[in-house]
């Protein structure tokens, strides 16, 4: 009886994990659109022209993003391997690098950029497209901060882990987006064009 | 009292008015401390978001999710022991049946509401000159039917899904209960919003709400856009659980082409309505924040282009008439087998035909612009890509005739709608055609021509069906028939009425009668017309007002039925009515075809017998 029910629960259990991930596919396919829609949103009003924005610093938070994926994978791996330490130190950097990126894009290019949310289409298209992307950075650093907590405390093991594939692919497709954005705002076109 | 006080709706409402209260006063704090005068649209908006946010929390939707994620343990959904009774369906539970139940009672609600709205302004149409009603009552009451009906329909397509997906594929809930009924309470609160738009001002735009008058308009707009953003997060949410559900959770041996129909259709549905319904949630959100943080988009005094809203509104709205009536053709299909008795004709090319729909749906939003100055290189491939949806369209007619060709035909009440449906879906799909070309669509365009070919191809492709599927599945949820002598009633007076009043509309708009306009010109000699199509919508409401009585006094009095009363094959009829409470007492496996009705030893799904403790 045992090893029968035993083998029927596994079967269980990997259904209803493929059925998570197929959830979590899902999400993205749809938040997908959301950028999908504020991408023909940019090119459709502003065309070949684009914003005057920071170069550099554009790209220096385009390249902290994209680091923070690799540490991100990094501490999903460890996590894998049961090194739990690891899997602590790399959640560590990746939020602190997304905090860097969000500081960099609201704390600085918001503050430096010569017009407002109010000041034409340029406004509104660079404020609504930064904008949506790092709140959804934020709503992933805030998920990061929970499975920091709770790997601290033990909860995570390499067999059952799928709060931290979550958040880590959440990061991973918020990074995707950016790859995204960062050329539809700071190379397409021409600034004043 | 305090039984009234400890239901999960009564809770919910509480909170959502305290969360606004606090949410505005919040707001007006935070702009009072930077030195800023009191705006009541913005505090309007962030407390309408914050009432959102603590009905939901307020009711325990999110309970559980907060556990989980302090990594406290959790039951898993299917351990949940929810003590039955009528108190169940008036705050959270896990059970697809309730929630399905319960998104049933609010589309209803909804569908009450909307048609009420109706009402009165069609009692305003009858006669030229402005009655009763001042120019902005009345835009906002157009506005205020298309979208409550639109909220209405999105809930009944997912009080049906959600009650009958699980037992029609074998499984014992969604795929995700907990998110099931977070979906379902999230569309309260945004139907809640969504009304209240007629209290803060209303709305001058129609459904559509189109930039620049949606920017320039009063503040109704606001509450409107909000309660939009909500349900249609509502319906994301849940049509994501669905796809979920039919992908994983079917029972052994039903493959894709051995589902039900019905799944099929909702399995298209769902695929648009997850990803599309971001659409209109984004450009609705655009214009909130152009209006409250004067951002550019649309308004082409600040530099915005108006066209632009329109393509997004439409890629979204043109798609979700399909969500609206894909479910509705499914039902169709569904049961036309049963009561004919002979197998669903082409029963692949019927299940791609809905995956046809979704996918070509998605390329022919423009027809809705065709006067609307975009691009004008776009009309004609829009113009085609539209006829082309006349292709699948079309399957599912040849099917429907061809199943009930040569059948033994019965004719119970559900039968009768879904003729009504087939018949009423056709006027729709032949007055599409004319609005679909462009040199015709000219002069069609904003006039009551288009107001009658959409109000036939929703009621033929939603209400009639969802009609059929109540009196159909009704002892499903009840273990009680609904009355035949009143659902015949219904359906006798709701089909000419409605005839009528769709015939009156498209007769009236070739003769020139706009849309959305609250006067005419009693010179135009339509007036007779119009007070004709005034009675048959009230012909029409009369006829829902005894479907309603029916409801009342079927689930109270009705003949008991526990069996298979239309000698169904499907799944959910091999088990007792009402369903019990984990669906299945034994797991089935699926041996044969769906619809071979009539094959003699023809087998569907069979019990596996449990190996007694071994
Ligand atoms: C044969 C298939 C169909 C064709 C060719 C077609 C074509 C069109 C066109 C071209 C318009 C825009 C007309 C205008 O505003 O000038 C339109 C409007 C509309 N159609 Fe259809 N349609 C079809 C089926 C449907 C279906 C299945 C539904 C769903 C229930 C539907 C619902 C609507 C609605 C709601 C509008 C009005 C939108 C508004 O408020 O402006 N149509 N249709
Ligand atoms: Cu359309």
């Amino acid at each position: 009886m045992s090893t029968h029910t035993a083998v029927l629960t596994a079967k269980e259990a990997a259904r209803k994990m493929t059925t998570r991930r197929l959830g979590l596919w899902l999400f993205f396919l749809s938040d997908g659109f959301v950028f999908g829609g504020l991408l023909v949103t940019r090119f459709y009003l502003l065309g070949q022209a684009r914003p005057h924005l920071e170069q550099f610093l554009g790209l220096i938070v385009t390249a902290v993003l994209l680091v923070s994926s690799f540490f991100m994978n990094r501490a999903e791996v460890s996590i894998a391997h049961n090194d739990r330490k690891s899997f602590v130190r790399n959640t560590v950097i990746t939020m602190l690098l997304g905090i860097v990126f969000l500081v960099g894009v609201v704390g600085f290019e918001w503050q430096l950029a010569p017009f407002g949310p109010a000041d034409g289409t340029e406004g509104a298209v660079f404020y609504m497209m930064t904008g949506m992307h790092a709140f959804h950075v934020l709503t992933g650093v805030i998920f990061l901060g929970f499975i920091l907590r709770n790997g601290m405390r033990g909860h995570y093991s390499a067999e059952n882990h799928w709060a931290v594939e979550a958040a880590a692919n959440y990061w991973h497709f918020v990074d995707l987006v950016w790859i995204f954005f960062y050329p539809a705002l700071y190379l397409i076109g021409t600034v004043g064009g | 009292m305090k039984k009234f006080f400890s239901l999960g709706l009564v809770r919910g409402l509480i909170w959502q008015a305290i969360g606004t209260a606090a949410g505005m006063g919040l707001l007006g704090a935070i702009r009072a401390l930077m030195g800023l005068p009191w705006k009541t649209e913005p505090a309007m908006v962030f407390g309408g978001v914050v009432g959102a946010i603590t009905f939901l929390a307020g009711i325990g939707t999110m309970r559980d999710w907060w556990h989980m994620a302090l990594g406290k343990p959790v039951p898993e959904a299917e351990e949940v022991h929810e003590t039955p009774g009528g108190a169940r369906y008036f705050g959270v539970s896990l059970d697809h049946k309730v929630i399905g139940v319960q998104y049933g009672f609010l589309s209803m609600i909804t569908l009450a509401l909307g048609g009420t709205f109706a009402l009165i302004f069609r009692t305003e149409l009858a006669q030229a000159g402005l009655d009763f009603l001042n120019y902005l009552q009345f835009n906002t009451l157009i506005g205020m039917h298309g979208m409550v009906l639109i909220a209405s329909i999105l809930m009944g397509i997912a009080a049906m899904a959600n009650f009958i997906i699980p037992l029609m594929i074998g499984a014992k809930d969604m795929a995700f209960p907990r998110l099931n009924a977070f979906s379902f309470w999230m569309a309260v609160p945004g139907t809640v919003l969504l009304v209240s738009a007629m209290f803060v001002g209303g709305f001058e735009t129609g459904w559509t709400a189109y930039p620049p008058l949606s920017v320039r308009g009063p503040m109704g707009i606001q509450m409107f856009f909000l309660g939009v953003y909500i349900v249609g997060w509502s319906s994301i949410l849940g049509s994501l659980n669905l796809i979920a559900t039919i992908l994983m959770m079917r029972a052994p041996g039903m493959t894709l082409f051995r589902m039900p129909i019905f799944a099929w259709a909702m399995l298209a549905t769902s695929i648009i309505s997850t990803t599309a319904t971001q659409l209109i949630g984004l450009s609705f959100q655009m214009v909130m924040f152009e209006r409250l943080l004067g951002m550019g988009f649309f308004d082409p005094a600040s530099g915005g282009n108006p066209i632009l809203f329109q393509h997004l509104f439409w890629f979204y709205s043109h798609p979700a008439v399909y969500i609206f009536v894909l479910p509705g053709l499914g039902v169709i299909s569904e049961l036309l087998p049963v009561f004919a008795r002979k197998p669903l004709f082409g029963y692949r090319w019927v299940a791609l035909s809905s995956m046809g729909i979704a996918l070509t749906g998605f390329l022919v939003w423009g027809h809705h612009m065709f006067t609307s100055g975009m691009e004008e290189y776009l009309r004609v491939p829009f113009m085609y890509s539209t006829l082309l949806v006349a292709v699948p369209t079309g399957i599912k007619f040849f099917s429907w005739v061809a199943t009930m060709w040569q059948g033994r035909l019965r004719f119970p009440t559900p039968m009768l709608f879904v003729l009504g449906g087939v018949i009423v879906f056709l006027m729709g799909g032949l007055t599409g055609p004319p609005s679909g070309t462009v040199s015709t669509d000219l002069h069609l365009h904003d006039t009551y021509y288009i107001v009658g070919h959409f109000h036939n191809t929703m009621f033929g492709g939603y209400i009639f069906p969802l009609f059929a599927a109540i009196y159909y599945w009704f002892p499903k949820i009840t273990g009680r028939r609904m009355s035949e002598k009143l659902g015949k009633a219904h359906f006798w007076l709701l089909l000419p009425a409605f005839l009528l009043q769709t015939f009156g509309q498209m007769r009236i708009g070739l003769l020139g009668m706009r849309r959305r306009i609250a006067d005419y010109d009693p010179e135009m000699g339509f007036t007779f017309s119009n007070q004709l199509i005034t009675i048959a919508g009230f012909l029409v409401a009369f006829s829902v007002l005894i479907f309603f009585i029916n409801l009342w006094i079927s689930a109270r009095k009705g003949e008991v039925v526990e069996g298979n009363l239309w000698e169904s094959r499907s799944p959910e009829w091999q088990i007792p009515s009402p369903a019990p409470l984990h669906n299945f007492a034994e797991p089935i496996r699926v041996v044969g075809e769906p619809y071979d009705y009539g094959l003699p030893n023809s087998r569907y799904v069979e019990t596996v017998r449990q190996p007694a403790g071994d």
